[in-house]
């Protein structure tokens, strides 16, 4: 079978891992050690793992984040999710064929008592504002759990190989997400009042005070004096036609596959989402030698930051703006993506349909938050907070920070003698702020220079470290505000220090003193992407920052960054009067898609809307006209949506659209009801216990 | 008596869109009848209904319970033929499995009654339950009793289903409606004519209290004190597998960590097993969210009995109100002292399989002016009963 692993890779460390055999439907076959089912399965060209029981589709991975239950495998005979159980040597994987039969022996259980733990601050997510709110509460002494689902700590940053955003003091900012995650891990390693727990997932929390927590497979309950949920994000659903065919699925499941487990889950990648998750995974993606055919996005404008934007543009991906997915199709798996273009009311106009060849489709729509335990908690009177995602989404750098400071929030409401700076408050909100103005390019002071920065920063965002790191403080920001844009007022040395550490990519370095005679320029720009794409002497495609095409540059040097991170910096030879306008190379030529044909009548009443139990939209839409309902519960008695293992995790929001489509935006129309568990739990887990 | 009322609004008002509300429009609106059914939720179904396991048994020991269970039965397991939706109807048989002599000599006291009844259940040897249920434990195993044609039903469908159906046969269904007081007509005998909501006033020769856990409030309003007091259990169900148990099980021996009586389980037509156990000692109150003790015990009293549970993977719990009445037995007819006030109420945990049962009888009472079963086993659930009065043998 096809090996589908990521062997170099310009930020992660791609050495060769040990690797363990397992079977997979009778094939023997590798995975890494330590590895889930799901991406050794795709390392292994694998995507398709089961079939549904109500309609045999095929089903692949969907949330790689242990939330829904598409992953579904047998191994060992067991039906368990691929994306959180980890390969076992000589483990024997099958796909799932309809509903499993019921797995396991006669033999009699040994009941074990379930253990209670009592705890000060239980911290539910081990993320970047769980870890930052820990650290905070730690340094007073208080006893602390944190339990987080995977198998490390650090949440999504782990899978962020950027560098980060906003200032160095208030979070780290020039650091890659998965260095601060590092980091952060190993501070909390080092305390001793700070527990933690990995692979254990919070599941439920309950009217007596206690939260059910399934502690690496055994159930557990903690009853703590307060809470700290800081669960993080899941991403927006999107459904239309195909949406539920393996291959679609989510830009964070991607970001595994990829970023964490090395795995080149595709070779022709399609994005739907210009926010700053489509735009980081298209640029992940070519990090990872992935070839991205496109993005696409419904607004007339990218909502992510322009420097993202940018840097996808000019390496060569085709954004659209004003246009959505129409339809995914493929024989058992994606094969095609057809995009249109929207009209003002978004809706696609006919003869603008594009069809592409894709292998994988990343939705990133937007972020909702992972709040379940969190109502819960507030619902039954828990002294509960909540940073990060799970409170308000936003970049993680604004996780970090919201999580410190809830932290102390959380020592003064436990009568500890903390201060909260007023200015940490204006901080978060700028952290937390949508991109701001785009203004025009201002050159600064380099007239008179032979040596110079290029600082393209022209849309308001919360980051500054180029202000911090320059040896002579010669860029600034106004009244020194994070989110204003910064320009270089003086002097340079040619450090190149604001060009390794600018997050978005913004900052190049022109010497005009390279080659008088000819009047040729060195011009020295930021470069991330793999081994073998660029070498001294070649002949590139220069382009400009926002990926207009200006003619050729030649590569003098690529060469370590020799300060800080893993960027390396890229020497161009290029003419003088381009030197200004250079910004990057472009490696990837778009190619023109075949134009594709128009929704068919009724096409998207076959739209898979909820996942877990496979109810179209044409069933739901019949059901709300004929009966008139308007509770999302009906909807649950009589479809099964929203009834299976995510427990309508995916498709809430989707149905309550289609109630507003049916009824009209002004109809009252009931919530779905949530209950524990907010994950499935085998039934096994009640009875070992911890206790004796 | 049926109501012909001139100036009113409907015949019939059932306060009540549950397991009993929705059979009973159902049948008063497919005698006829222009009906109109309330509820304070968003959709049927929405308050104990679909808490309910689903369950479905005619082999009880109290008469008028199993008479009206028969009937349940036959509406249930003919719905999908009658109306082209299947409700999940799934004929597994009812087992209680047993280990000591006490319960063997509860069950088998009532054989009895249920053969004078002609309910098909029979006593099986130690062999004979392992053979109906697929695993069993078998230490210590006694033997038990099987009634191979009670099943299960989804009460969420069925609660659909039947709504969809009286809403065909005419019955008008509004929801998001609380009732707030009686309207009476006090000329000569004192009647109920219709009911007051929050949205206006709806007027019915007929008014019928099929109001659950809120029954008692409900009968206040008319005037008449019947004691309806719920009782809140807890349940959950797992991730569908591949059918391996026929029957719906009953272990009635108390729970040896002290906190349940009985439980029970089944695995419903779409593949999910759905479980639940009495408290030893009743959880009276409209609590509905979940406690962290009930997964922990449950569990334990599964895979002790089939160790083969332990397999399964638990999606979801939740909790329901049992509407006890002093007696354990359903109140279900004309009330006294009130013309035009009938109540089908306090079902104690059983409102979803006795429903259609009490719903039909309840619907040829008022338009013919006598039940379908028995009319003297069906004075048993009369409301104009002493309250005073024992609890049946096995509940």
């Amino acid at each position: 079978m096809a090996d589908q692993r990521i062997r170099s890779h310009p930020i992660l460390d791609a050495s060769q891992r040990a690797t363990v055999q397992f079977t997979f439907n009778g094939k023997q076959i590798l995975a890494g050690e330590g590895e889930v089912i799901s991406s050794a399965l795709f390392a292994n060209g694998i995507v398709v793992f089961n079939r549904h029981h109500r309609d045999m589709a095929p089903q692949g991975i969907f949330c790689a984040n242990g939330q829904c239950a598409q992953c579904l495998v047998l191994a060992d005979g067991r039906p368990v999710k691929a994306c959180i159980t980890l390969v076992r040597k000589g483990m024997d994987v099958r796909s799932l064929e309809g509903l499993p039969e019921l797995p396991g022996d006669n033999n009699e259980v040994k009941p074990n008592k379930i253990k209670e733990y009592d705890i000060d601050v239980l911290i539910i997510g081990g993320g970047p504002a769980g870890l930052s709110a820990a650290l905070e509460l730690a340094g007073a002494g208080v006893e602390i759990l944190i339990v987080d689902d995977k198998q490390a700590l650090g949440g999504k940053l782990g899978l962020q190989t950027h560098n980060f955003f906003g200032s160095m003091n208030d979070c780290h900012a020039g650091m890659r997400g998965m260095d601060i995650g590092e980091l952060l891990g190993s501070e909390i390693k080092e305390l001793k009042n700070v527990k933690l727990w990995l692979d254990s997932p919070a599941v439920g929390a309950f009217l007596d005070g206690k939260i059910g927590i399934l502690k690496q497979g055994v159930y557990t309950l903690v009853r703590p004096k307060n809470v700290l949920v800081t669960t993080g994000a899941r991403e927006k659903p999107l459904a239309f036609p195909g949406c539920d065919l393996p291959g679609v699925y989510g830009a964070g499941a991607f970001q595994t596959l990829v970023n964490r487990d090395l795995v080149k889950a595709s070779s022709k990648l399609f994005i739907v989402g210009g926010g700053n998750v489509g735009l980081i995974a298209a640029y992940h993606a070519l990090q990872a030698g992935i070839e991205v055919r496109g993005i696409v996005e419904a607004l007339p404008q990218c909502g992510g930051y322009k420097v993202h934007l940018d840097k996808v543009k000019r390496l060569g991906i085709p954004v659209w703006t004003s246009h959505t997915v129409l339809r995914a199709e493929g024989n058992g798996k994606l094969d095609k993506v057809t995009i249109a273009q929207l009209d003002k009311s978004f809706s696609p106009i006919q003869g603008t349909e594009r069809t592409f060849e894709a292998d994988t489709l990343l939705i990133a729509v937007g972020l909702s938050p992972v709040n379940e335990i969190l109502s819960k908690a507030r619902e039954f009177g828990f002294k509960v907070y909540a940073a990060g995602d799970a409170d308000v989404i936003a970049e993680a750098s604004a996780a970090m920070f919201s999580g410190k400071i809830i932290g102390r929030k959380m020592l003064q409401d436990m009568d500890f003698e903390v201060d909260i700076p007023k200015e940490w408050f204006e901080t978060l909100e700028m952290l937390r702020a949508k991109p701001g103005l785009t203004h025009e390019l201002s050159t600064g002071a380099q007239d008179a220079l032979e040596i110079y920065p290029m600082v393209r920063c022209t849309q308001e965002i919360p980051c500054n470290p180029c202000t911090a790191v320059c040896p002579r403080h010669s860029i600034e920001t106004s009244e020194s505000k994070m989110t204003s844009l910064p320009w270089f007022k003086n002097e340079c040395i040619g450090c190149t220090r604001c060009v390794t550490i600018c997050p978005g990519l913004a900052i190049t370095l022109v010497d005009r003193s390279y080659d008088l005679e000819e009047k040729l320029a060195l011009v020295t720009l930021p470069w991330e992407m793999p081994d073998g794409t660029v070498w001294p002497g070649r002949i590139v495609k220069a382009v400009g920052f926002e990926g207009g095409s200006l003619g050729q540059a030649k590569v003098i040097a690529l060469k370590a960054s020799g300060w800080q991170n893993k960027r390396k910096l890229l020497l161009l030879e290029i003419a003088c009067e381009l030197a200004d306008k250079v910004a990057g190379i472009q490696m990837y030529e778009a190619q023109e898609p075949e134009s594709g044909k128009s929704l068919a009548e009724g096409e998207d009443d076959n739209t898979i809307v909820c996942r877990c139990e496979r109810v179209t939209k044409g069933e739901i839409v019949s059901y709300i006209k004929e009966t008139g309902v308007t509770d999302f519960n009906a909807l649950k008695a009589a479809l099964r949506v929203g009834m299976g293992p995510c427990g309508g995790k995916t498709c809430t929001d989707l149905v309550m659209r289609i109630f507003r489509q049916v009824l009209g935006r002004e109809a009252n129309v009931e919530q779905h009801v949530e209950r524990p568990f907010t994950q499935e739990v085998p039934l096994s887990a009640f009875v070992k216990g911890e206790g004796k | 008596m049926a109501s012909t009322n001139t100036g009113s609004d409907f015949d019939a008002i059932v306060i009540g869109a549950g397991s009993v509300g929705v059979p009973l429009t159902y049948f008063l609106a497919k005698e006829g009848m222009k009906v109109l059914c309330i509820d304070g939720n968003s959709s049927s179904g929405q308050g104990e209904n679909k808490a309910a396991i689903g369950g479905v048994r005619a082999t009880h020991s109290d008469p008028a319970k199993i008479l009206i269970c028969q009937e349940s039965l036959k509406i249930f397991s003919a719905w999908k033929e009658n109306t082209g939706t299947g409700i999940g109807w799934k004929m597994g048989g009812y087992c209680f499995p047993v280990y000591r002599e006490q319960e063997e000599k509860t069950l088998q006291s009532i054989l009895p009654i249920q053969k004078k009844f002609s309910l098909d259940i029979d006593w099986l040897d130690e062999k004979g339950i392992a053979r109906v249920v697929n695993g069993i434990n078998k230490k210590g195993l006694r033997g038990g009793t099987f009634s191979p044609k009670d099943g299960q039903i989804s009460p969420l469908l069925a609660a659909e289903s039947f709504t969809n159906e009286a809403k065909k046969l005419g019955a008008v269904f509004r929801f998001r409606e609380h009732v707030e007081s009686m309207m009476f007509d006090e000329g000569g005998q004192r009647s109920v004519v219709g009911v007051r909501t929050k949205t206006g006033e709806f007027k019915a020769g007929v008014v019928v209290n099929a109001a659950g856990a809120k029954a008692t409030e409900i009968c206040k309003m008319a005037g008449v004190n019947i004691p309806v007091v719920p009782d809140s259990h807890e349940a959950g169900i797992t991730a569908p597998v591949k059918q391996f148990l026929g029957p719906l099980v009953v272990d009635i021996r108390p729970g040896p960590e002290g906190k349940t009586a009985n439980f029970y389980f089944g695995q419903v037509e779409s593949g999910q097993v759905i479980f639940c156990y009495t408290p030893l000692k009743p959880f009276y109150g409209e609590a509905r969210a979940c406690t962290s003790e009930f997964m922990p015990i449950i569990a334990r009293r599964m895979v002790d009995l089939i160790p083969k549970l332990k397999g399964l993977t638990v999606r979801r719990l939740w909790r329901g109100l049992y509407p006890m009445t002093p007696d354990g037995v359903a109140v279900v007819g004309k009330a006294p002292g009130v013309e035009g006030f009938y109540v089908a109420i306090g079902m104690c945990g059983q409102g979803f399989m006795m429903g259609p049962g009490v719903g039909a009888n309840l619907a040829a009472l008022i338009t013919k002016g006598k039940p379908i079963i028995d009319q003297e086993v069906f004075k048993l659930l009369s409301p104009a009963r002493d309250f005073g009065g024992k609890k049946e043998k096995l509940a």
